[in-house]
């Protein structure tokens, strides 16, 4: 396992993002390093699905700047985004759910394709080469995940265990540099805890994703993330190696409860 | 060029102001034809509203509750007699709806019963000319269509009792649904059909309402038209007309199907009358929709109706 | 079913990749489809060809331009009928004007010209949906129709206000206009429907067609991925659009010879909505059985009282169709809401367990 490296891949820095009167960002500045696991904690309510939509791209903040890789990409759009080599889940599983499997991971591929629109009217020669190595790619994704069985099963109808699966099995298949998770494991048992973990480990040690990842469970994010970040009411109240985080006192406050005065 | 211009921006304005009292016919053909729409609008707002249901059928039901209203009177049925038994018809029409249409497809995707409603609307069109017959008959209530002159300008007495009607009908509406404990029961399974019957609101119950509501509005929309133009198959094609109106106030919102209804009619008349020469006439059949198009694009939740806000 | 797929193993992805990949599907399609260019020309009379096969052909292209957009991109479209004029009013004006292009480039063109017209109506498609849009579809039915009808130009200043098909051959056999067989027309249809199911299904089974889907789905999680909304709505308004014109253009030159604006009006866009419907959305075998459907409920329903001893006035007559008409269209939504398509998949899962119940 290589371990991070602290040059930061994305830097948030002095993020803003307003809803009318409400601020659901208040100035926050964050950086995520190659080939870390950072975890965004924070009680309900505290912006972490916010941030990551501010990354991505759906949300626009009022001030402050996003860098990623050196570029300032602060007012880029989901797409732009997503060719940069982020990708990310999402907290209610956001599947295609009228397609395959095998076709919501290809969907994953879209940016790795060229279109050549006449060879794929006519599925032949390029067009159809690129689509059987593809389907090659993607097949390594689903023995991954081992998700061999329902490869061309409709997304909608799997259980929500498996759906979580399939929607990370789908930004694996983008190659993201930066892999964003929204409650990877919400609403799954324990068994289905470790799996998850087990990937989120195996994507970081074997391939050097970065990820960042919002999770409840501190159970899991004590064990797999190398840093935590905690946000909360839109600030960031902590940020450092998960033993030095849960001693802090602030961070405590925040869980328990503790009046803002 | 400068041609055309003219006649765009000049010419039909000049018209206006020159002669004020035809400027005031045009105006008021356009608010009694913007009233009809809004009618037809309404029906759908309620449905909608109440359901999600986009009812395609509302015309076919206007033109239903018309056929049904003349074919009694044409029987010697009294006037009044005649509209307590029409309302029955629709109120049974909704009970049937619900029943056979509507339970059996609960849950399904909003297309799956748009497209019902336009199975609907077939089966109206051919139920009602087969009972009452298909020859354009003149429906007479008892209001007679005759006109009066106020300072030079030439009103309608049937448009001005259907102007009255439908702001009487509207009020009504409105305080229903502010007021009432139906009311605000309709708006509940409005914003979540779970939630309304997680809190013991029967859908069935709501639903028949909602489209006897829709049926009544329907018997009114179907005098009002029926006595003006006569009871024909055209009818069930204002519903299209009505479309663009609801772009224009919202899906949602009553006040917006009638204002929305408004515009359109004001609209398309004036339109008419002083720029439809320039590209041959007929403009009527797109005007709405282009109006609606053109619409979307600056507010796509029409004047009324409620912001659409996507959680990621 | 006469064979099982037990035991039949796909060892490479490209095999598992094709349409149909049991080679018993493969040949039972190729030769149904050689036995339809060989078979009716041969066997059925004038009035099989005229009024059922040729008409069965044509609105299978539309729903399959129809499906594209809304069974696979997910976006509501009434304007069908406005666009297969685009087609037919563009094949009579080129071909009018240029009489030695060959008539099937003609077609193309057409569609090519109603695709143009098409992106510029899927404009709206980016700020709405659902049935905004429908109604916004609404908006280039009736401009269209109007425009047709108003400009003369379109009709070459025929005081008719019609659009006539010429003779036109391909080939040295005369394709179009009142010499061509019924024969000719059917094997024409034929081509080009054939044509354009094969090219439909490989672009919905390849990039384009997950990114439509994507976007039917869940648009937000489609933008993510790095599907762009706009590009992509547009594409799918085109292509549909272009099937359309196509279909347009041969409903005038291959099926009723001559046609006025009426012919396109806004029962032409439900009926093709309802073939989608009914056939399946996201199917393109949905768009072929849909479209069966539709030609043969109507001819049923005339000929059934006769049939049955019963003469009923003919303005009766339409009255029942209608009736029956809208009494299927709710029936087959609730039997089963995604189409016949689907109850073809369930027929074939449950005869492949036969004699077994599970």
């Amino acid at each position: 396992m290589t371990g991070p490296d602290a040059r930061p891949l994305l830097e948030v820095a002095g993020v803003s993002v307003r809803f009318g009167a409400l601020v659901a960002l208040n100035q926050v500045s964050l950086g995520i390093c190659h080939g870390e696991i950072l975890a965004i904690i924070g009680p309900n309510g505290a912006g972490k699905t916010t941030l990551l939509n501010a990354i991505s791209g759906f949300y626009h903040p009022y001030e402050g700047r996003i860098v990623f890789d050196g570029k300032d990409r602060t007012h880029l759009k989901p797409p732009d985004v997503a060719a940069l080599g982020i990708a990310r889940t999402f907290q209610n599983v956001a599947l295609f759910k009228g397609m395959s499997v095998l076709d919501n991971l290809m969907t994953g591929r879209l940016l790795k394709m060229k279109g050549s629109f006449l060879l794929e009217a006519l599925y032949w020669g390029p067009a159809r080469r690129q689509e059987l190595e593809h389907r090659a790619f993607v097949e390594r994704i689903i023995d991954f995940l081992e998700i061999q069985a329902i490869r061309k099963t409709a997304a909608g109808r799997l259980p929500y265990g498996l759906q979580k699966r399939v929607e990370l099995g789908r930004a694996l298949a983008a190659e993201p540099e930066l892999l964003l998770l929204d409650e990877p494991m919400a609403g799954m048992n324990v068994e289905e805890k470790e799996d998850m973990c087990r990937f989120i480990l195996d994507v970081n040690g074997e391939f050097g994703t970065t990820i960042a990842l919002i999770e409840h469970d501190m159970g899991v994010v004590m064990d797999i993330s190398d840093r935590v970040a905690v946000l909360d009411y839109g600030r960031k109240i902590a940020d450092g190696a998960p033993e030095q985080v849960r001693k802090d006192p602030a961070v405590r406050d925040a869980y328990l409860g503790v009046s803002h005065d | 060029m400068t041609e055309l211009l003219y006649g765009i921006a000049v010419a039909p304005f000049k018209d206006m102001a020159g002669s004020p009292a035809f400027f005031a016919e045009v105006l008021i053909g356009g608010v009694f034809a913007g009233l009809m729409y809004s009618l037809v609008a309404l029906g759908f707002v309620l449905i909608f509203k109440a359901s999600g249901v986009f009812n395609f059928a509302q015309g076919a039901m206007v033109l239903f509750a018309a056929l049904t209203l003349v074919g009694l009177i044409e029987r010697g049925v009294p006037v009044a007699l005649a509209l307590v038994l029409t309302t029955a018809v629709m109120v049974a029409l909704a009970w049937v709806i619900e029943r056979v249409v509507l339970r059996p497809l609960v849950n399904q995707e909003h297309i799956i019963l748009f497209m019902a409603t336009i199975g609907l609307t077939f089966f109206l069109e051919g139920f009602g000319e087969m009972v009452w017959g298909a020859n354009v008959k003149k429906l007479d209530i008892g209001i007679p269509d005759r006109s009066f002159i106020v300072a030079g300008i030439q009103i309608n007495q049937l448009e001005l009792s259907a102007a009255v009607t439908s702001a009487v009908l509207v009020a009504v509406l409105a305080v229903f649904f502010q007021r009432t404990r139906i009311g605000r029961a309709l708006r509940a399974v409005a914003d979540d059909h779970e939630a309304a019957l997680s809190i013991g609101i029967p859908l069935k119950t709501i639903w028949m309402i909602v489209w006897s509501v829709a049926g009544i509005v329907a018997i009114v929309a179907g005098i009002m038209w029926g006595a003006k133009s006569g009871v024909q198959f055209s009818l069930s094609l204002i519903a299209l007309k009505s479309l663009p109106v609801l772009i224009l106030g919202g899906f949602t919102s009553v006040p917006g199907a009638i204002v929305g209804g408004l515009i359109i009619g004001v609209g398309e008349k004036m339109g008419e009358v002083y720029w439809g020469p320039l590209v041959g006439g007929a403009i009527e059949n797109w005007f709405a929709y282009v109006l609606a198009l053109a619409f979307l694009l600056f507010r796509p939740q029409g004047l009324f109706g409620e912001k659409i806000i996507e959680r990621v | 079913m006469i064979y099982r797929e037990a035991g039949q193993f796909r060892t490479t992805y490209a095999s598992d990749q094709a349409i149909f990949p049991i080679p018993q599907d493969r040949w039972f399609v190729v030769f149904a489809a050689v036995a339809a260019f060989v078979i009716p020309p041969l066997a059925a009379n004038e009035y099989w060809l005229q009024a059922v096969l040729i008409p069965f052909l044509i609105y299978s292209l539309a729903a399959i331009g129809l499906n594209l957009l809304t069974g696979y991109a997910g976006q509501l479209s009434l304007g069908t009928g406005g666009f297969m004029a685009v087609g037919a009013y563009a094949a009579f004006k080129l071909t009018t004007a240029l009489p030695q292009l060959n008539i099937v480039v003609v077609f193309l063109l057409s569609g090519l010209i109603a695709a143009g017209v098409g992106l510029v109506f899927g404009i709206p498609s980016l700020r709405i949906k659902g049935f905004y849009l429908a109604v916004a579809t609404l908006a280039a039915q009736f401009f269209l129709l109007w425009l047709f009808n108003k400009v003369p130009w379109f009709v070459n200043y025929a005081s008719s206000g019609t659009i006539t098909a010429p003779n036109r051959s391909v080939l040295g056999v005369i394709v179009t206009g009142p010499n061509a067989t019924a024969s000719v027309r059917y094997v024409t249809a034929l081509a080009l429907v054939v044509v354009g199911a094969l090219v439909a299904k490989n672009l919905v089974r390849g990039r384009v067609g997950r990114s439509w889907m994507a976007i039917r789905d869940r648009d937000i999680a489609a933008e993510i991925i790095g599907v762009r909304p706009l590009r992509t709505k547009l594409l799918a308004f085109g292509i549909s659009s272009f099937y359309c014109g196509v279909a347009g253009a041969e409903l005038v030159f291959l099926y009723f010879g001559s046609a006025e604006t009426l012919a396109f009006d806004i029962t032409l866009s439900f009926l093709v909505l309802f073939m989608v419907i009914i056939g399946g959305l996201g199917s393109i075998l949905g768009s072929f059985l849909g479209a069966a459907f539709i030609v043969l409920v109507p001819i049923f329903l005339t000929n059934a009282p006769q049939a049955m001893g019963l003469s009923l006035p003919v303005a009766l007559q339409k009255q029942f169709e209608l009736m029956v008409f809208g009494g299927l269209i709710i029936f087959f939504l609730i039997v089963e809401p995604h189409g016949l398509a689907r109850l073809w998949q369930i027929t074939k899962e449950k005869l492949r367990l036969w004699p077994f119940p599970h």
